[in-house]
């Protein structure tokens, strides 16, 4: 393998990410093929053993999720990947590791529902991404990557907060991402902050107290309580981790509000959009969870009109109502099949918002 | 003064939930021993299941994680893959192991993982409130069987051993059963060998123990011994099913 470090190459999203978890330390990946993230397990399964890593084709998304719990909590830094029918079952497991406070990367390339859909890039799983997904009320930090570059700093970044929560953290992007290709440099991994000593693991009970990891809390009846007020406590914490991106929105009278791959597309609109004399801008989430509700309120609430543009039938655009408060200026556009709105259909939009 | 008997050091000195009469206890304190025999409690790492064992990381004097229903293969496959010197094994009902969790044990035992695998055939959903398992024997009464076991609508018994002999990944299957002393002696010898061949990284290992569940049963506990010797023994047979260092 050529050193890749410090490098520009030509390289498409899905290799991008995982070449990324293997330059952040990841060094447990387990996956099962599912279109459009197929080339994560391909690529993992070369690299992660040269890398001195375990790549496991895994015989489903839940044993899948699973092994990653397990290579979790031996202390190794663990990553799982599908797309969205294969999200909706390593849910389970996304849950356990809440609850037993494991980290762990998931990488969801979105793509077209319900049911099996189909395999275009798509925005449907943001409700199940950052308003819990499976069971009990969980949190976990949510990237939305727009570009490649982008991409990789976030499964960097991801590894570190996973580590420093002790939490999940998904990686939610889309098939468009996954498979397009951009001339990046990969960074050399450097954590932006200051990673805990993980004295929480189980690797043999030798010249220590046997430890143990489980969410059952049923010994006393308040036992669960209290461990979800501390998880509660957590997430708090969690939310000065909130990355956002605005784009010509400090006058903005049209705020558009678009994430991931669709927020890319938005700052051309906005583009156009200025260009015709229409004074747009963008607000771009870049964590989903935790979302820049502030950032939103205050922007919308300036803007005389605000547009939420998603590949859905609109999901964050609930988010945006609640922290803007007031419905009758916002309005929604979205594509729900796997297509994807070009820069001249929004732009045609924010004419149409601007009238 | 010299002790003959202690108890083991991998068994924590806590109170168990288990009912009386239950056969968990027993084999969770021949499993501490073969540990302590084996030398290993410093570098063991148990994997509890959803069930009535779910509790046992309160119990074991070493590491234990829980682990979701069915998935402890699949958790254990990933533990000892990371830390391949460490010994990993599973402990699981027939409810995790035999219905949830075929799948995990299935794939588990195909790629031949080094870990050890205890499985607890009670024939019932101890933890629930005794309903029908995948090992229900035709005809036996539960909550969601109240006339009995119908095989023209719920299917045979699942004979886990025989099903997972057939892969070549498979180093050693057993079957036990805890009716009497001597059972109980060969039991051990069961686990222990289970044990001893991950020490010696020769691959996959399955003791699958016929146990008691009396309440459940509605028996008493010396009767639920005769159960298993008298109704479960006629469906599930005993004795090593596969030993591949027995068949050079």
């Amino acid at each position: 393998m050529p050193k890749i470090v410090n490098k520009k190459i030509l390289v498409s999203g899905n290799e991008a990410i995982a070449e990324a978890a293997i330059i952040a330390g990841c060094r447990f990946y387990a996956g099962y093929p599912i279109t459009p993230q197929n080339q994560i397990p391909e690529y993992m399964s070369w690299r992660m053993p040269e890398a001195g890593g375990v790549f496991i084709q895994a015989e489903s998304e839940l044993a899948a999720i699973n092994m990653v719990f397990g290579a979790s909590l031996t202390g190794t830094r663990a990553m799982t990947s599908s797309s969205s029918p294969g999200i909706s079952l390593k849910l389970e497991g996304i849950s356990y590791m809440a609850g037993c406070e494991l980290p762990g990367v998931i990488v969801n390339m979105q793509r077209g529902g319900p049911g099996l859909g189909n395999i275009q890039g798509s925005q449907a799983d943001y409700f199940q991404a950052v308003k819990g997904g499976g069971h009990g009320d969980y949190k976990m930090p949510v990237f939305a990557p727009s570009t490649i570059p982008e991409a990789i700093e976030h499964v960097m970044d991801a590894f570190d907060l996973a580590d420093i929560y002790r939490s999940p953290v998904m990686i939610l992007s889309d098939g468009i991402l996954g498979q397009m290709m951009e001339a990046v440099e990969f960074l050399e991994y450097k954590p932006k902050n200051k990673l805990p000593k993980k004295d929480w693991i189980l690797n043999g009970a030798k010249d220590r107290e046997p430890r143990s990891i489980y969410s059952l809390m049923m010994q006393s009846p308040t036992m669960l309580e209290k461990h979800n007020w501390k998880l509660a406590e957590k997430y708090k914490k969690m939310e000065i981790e909130v990355r956002y991106e605005t784009y010509l929105a400090d006058d903005a009278e049209i705020l558009v509000c678009a994430y991931g791959i669709m927020g890319r597309i938005c700052k051309g609109a906005v583009d156009l959009a200025r260009n015709a004399g229409i004074k747009a801008g963008l607000f771009r989430p870049v964590t989903v969870w935790p979302f820049a509700s502030a950032v939103a309120s205050k922007l919308g609430k300036k803007a005389k009109k605000v547009l939420v543009v998603e590949l859905n039938l609109g999901q964050m655009v609930e988010d945006i109502r609640l922290a803007v408060e007031d419905n009758k200026k916002i309005s929604f556009y979205g594509r729900p099949g796997g297509a994807v709105a070009t820069k001249e259909e929004i732009f045609e939009k924010i004419k149409e918002t601007a009238k | 003064m010299k002790a003959v008997y202690n108890a083991p050091k991998s068994l924590k000195k806590t109170a168990n939930s288990y009912c009386p009469g239950c056969g968990h206890g027993l084999v969770q304190r021949i499993l501490a021993e073969v540990i302590d025999e084996l030398g290993v409690r410093e570098k063991t790492i148990g994997i509890a299941p959803v069930g009535c064992a779910v509790f046992t990381y309160d119990y074991f004097n070493f590491d234990v994680t829980e682990a979701p229903h069915g998935r402890p293969p699949a958790v254990a496959t990933a533990i000892k893959r990371c830390l391949p010197d460490r010994i990993v094994f599973t402990y699981q009902g027939d409810g995790d192991l035999a219905s949830i969790g075929t799948n995990e044990i299935l794939h588990a035992a195909n790629r031949g993982e080094n870990i050890t695998v205890v499985f607890i055939n009670n024939a019932v959903y101890g933890m629930t409130g005794g309903q029908m398992a995948p090992t229900t024997l035709p005809g036996m009464k539960t909550t969601t069987s109240r006339e009995g076991r119908d095989t023209t609508t719920a299917g045979f018994p699942l004979r886990v051993c025989e099903l997972l002999s057939t892969l070549e990944g498979v180093e050693y299957i057993e079957r036990v059963a805890l009716f009497d002393p001597a059972n109980v002696i060969k039991t051990k010898k069961a686990i222990k060998k289970a044990f001893q061949n991950q020490v010696d990284g020769k691959g996959f290992s399955f003791v699958e123990v016929l146990s008691p569940c009396p309440i459940n049963w509605g028996l008493r506990p010396l009767d639920s011994l005769k159960y298993i010797k008298e109704k479960m023994l006629n469906y599930f047979k005993l004795g090593i099913i596969k030993d591949r260092s027995n068949c050079t």
